[in-house]
């Protein structure tokens, strides 16, 4: 669906994108990460035609940029930073205006399609400047799907929202997901695309990443597993460290905690291991890494 | 056409709910017809006697021969307003256009607009109508008022015929328009490079300098507007018209106006 070959952004001096190899496919919730700066807004103005590159090319669903930037503009949709209301109109009248540019032949049923899903049929009429954050996000979204684009780019969706406003849109993007469209999904919440992502690629100016949020919690920290016990013995790590499958132990507190390939395959030796040694196990887990510290460690590493 | 239409009719939703705009496009007409019907209000009571000796050189050059000098002088004074029915196309657009690109920069709308798949040439001619036509409708509007104002408050037929003089008929059908677009192109212009409404409003009221110029012309006598000086403006209208149609369009730089305006 999208597909980057060396695209590359320089404004003046200032390199912006470099490069960008990227590739992402049909269904797939694509979580875009990086710090401030790094040039996400960029590639997006630059996959959705909005800004040219300096040089590389690039396909979205099958168009190429720079060439058929119209036939770009109508088969994607966009939610910018920004959701960019007209504050004066009614919240179907910003979307019958968004219809009537898109050239969509049923204006009226799609703009009604979209206020319903989006919860916002009851506030039709009412002005867009009336609006929570969080419901101007959700119009922003419906503003974004009512000529149906394949693909979706939604830039920061829920920055600056409510707890309860970000669920709001988290769930819409949960639908979207569920219908099958392609999300080019760049955040700064990394808890947000860790439930949405397929996969993410993690990028400064250049691409660092790509990949699902498991294999990199993999890739960068491998698999842990805790096992809590009534009290750790000296001896228990030893015996750990001893089996051939077992990459690290130590002890934490009253936990053990064990670095692993394949856990699936390899607990209950090691449990078996471990009541064998005289260990009262009352709980066993996955140490879980957050995204968070995939991303700062990779973002650091640079 | 479609796009264009649907540009217009967002920008007329929009600018319209702003009441400094809609007193604007209401009253600004009604105040530059009153002024001239008022001149000719005051001054109907200058009879046939009346300043029929030593009339000055450019009462004489401006009316036309029969005037009494009374009539001349009631003709003489109400076309020294009637510039303000050219004023009127230059002024409104200035309030319309001048906040039409910044505007949108500011409620960061500009981006999603221009992520659709409207052209720039649809953009600009849709943001150009939405700031000429009202300005032009009010004028003639204006205009016509005035007729009427006149046909009633003057009784003299050879008055009549003088002050609807078709230099006049000229300047309002085919002038106005002339100068509507030149406002509309010029405050986009400005509207497009500036990142602050004040800073455009500001900056696109120069567009009026010239009329101005011409104005106070026209009063101290420098020069008298007749047929040939309507024409000629006209025509310089419309060659100026051609060439800010151009820069406008020239440019509004999509990837400048996203990228430099934070």
């Amino acid at each position: 669906m999208i597909l980057t070959d060396k695209l590359t952004k320089k404004f003046g001096d200032n390199l912006a994108v470099d490069r960008l190899d990227l590739e992402v496919h049909e269904g797939e919730v694509f979580g875009f990460l990086g710090p401030n700066g790094a040039g996400k807004t960029t590639t997006v103005r630059m996959l959705t035609s909005l800004i040219g590159p300096t040089s590389g090319s690039a396909r979205v669903n099958g168009f190429s940029i720079g060439k058929d930037d119209t036939q770009i503009r109508y088969s994607v949709g966009i939610l910018t930073e920004s959701p960019g209301m007209y504050d004066n109109l009614s919240a179907e009248s910003n979307l019958q205006i968004y219809a009537n540019l898109y050239e969509v032949k049923d204006v009226r049923g799609q703009v009604e399609k979209y206020l319903r899903m989006l919860s916002l049929w009851d506030r039709r009429l009412d002005e867009a400047g009336t609006f929570s954050k969080g419901m101007k996000q959700k119009l922003a979204i419906a503003r974004a799907l009512l000529h149906e684009p394949r693909i979706l780019f939604l830039d920061e969706p829920t920055a600056g929202l409510d707890p309860e406003a970000a669920r709001l849109v988290r769930d819409s993007i949960e639908e979207l997901r569920k219908e099958g469209r392609t999300i080019f999904l760049c955040t700064h919440n990394l808890d947000e695309a860790d439930r949405l992502c397929d996969r993410i690629g993690v990028f400064k100016t250049h691409l660092l990443v790509v990949d699902t949020p498991a294999n990199l919690r993999t890739q960068l920290f491998g698999r842990k597993v805790v096992f809590h016990l009534r009290t750790v013995q000296e001896n228990l790590v030893s015996t750990l460290k001893a089996l051939p499958y077992v990459k690290d132990a130590k002890a934490v507190d009253n936990k053990l905690v064990v670095t692993l390939d394949d856990p699936e395959q390899n607990n209950p030796n090691i449990i078996r291991s471990l009541i064998t040694a005289g260990a009262d196990i009352q709980f066993v887990g996955e140490l879980r890494h957050s995204l968070e510290d995939v991303y700062l460690q990779l973002v650091k590493n640079n | 056409m479609k796009k264009i239409k649907t540009i217009i009719r967002k920008e007329w939703a929009e600018v319209f709910k702003n009441r400094l705009v809609l007193s604007t496009v209401v009253f600004l007409p009604l105040l530059f017809t009153a002024i001239p019907l008022i001149m000719l209000f005051a001054t109907r009571g200058t009879g046939e006697d009346a300043l029929t000796n030593d009339m000055p050189a450019q009462f004489s050059q401006f009316c036309p021969e029969g005037l009494s000098g009374g009539e001349c002088f009631q003709v003489y004074m109400v076309n020294q307003f009637m510039l303000m029915f050219m004023m009127t196309p230059l002024i409104i657009p200035v309030n319309i256009a001048a906040y039409s690109i910044v505007g949108e920069k500011t409620t960061h709308s500009l981006e999603p607009l221009l992520a659709t798949p409207i052209t720039t040439a649809e953009l600009l001619t849709g943001k150009n109508l939405a700031a000429a036509i009202p300005a032009v409708v009010a004028t003639w509007i204006g205009f016509i008022l005035y007729i009427i104002g006149a046909w009633i408050i003057v009784q003299s037929p050879r008055v009549l015929t003088a002050l609807l003089d078709p230099m006049w008929w000229i300047a309002v059908v085919v002038v106005g328009p002339l100068l509507a677009i030149l406002s509309v192109n010029f405050s986009i212009m400005v509207s497009s490079r500036v990142n602050d409404p004040r800073v455009a409003e500001q900056l696109s009221a120069v567009v009026i300098l010239p009329l101005l110029a011409l104005f106070f012309g026209q009063i101290s006598g420098l020069f008298y507007i007749n047929r040939q000086l309507i024409l000629l403006f006209a025509a310089v209208m419309l060659v100026l018209d051609v060439l800010m149609v151009y820069f406008a369009v020239r440019l509004f730089q999509r990837e400048t106006i996203l990228t430099r305006w934070k």
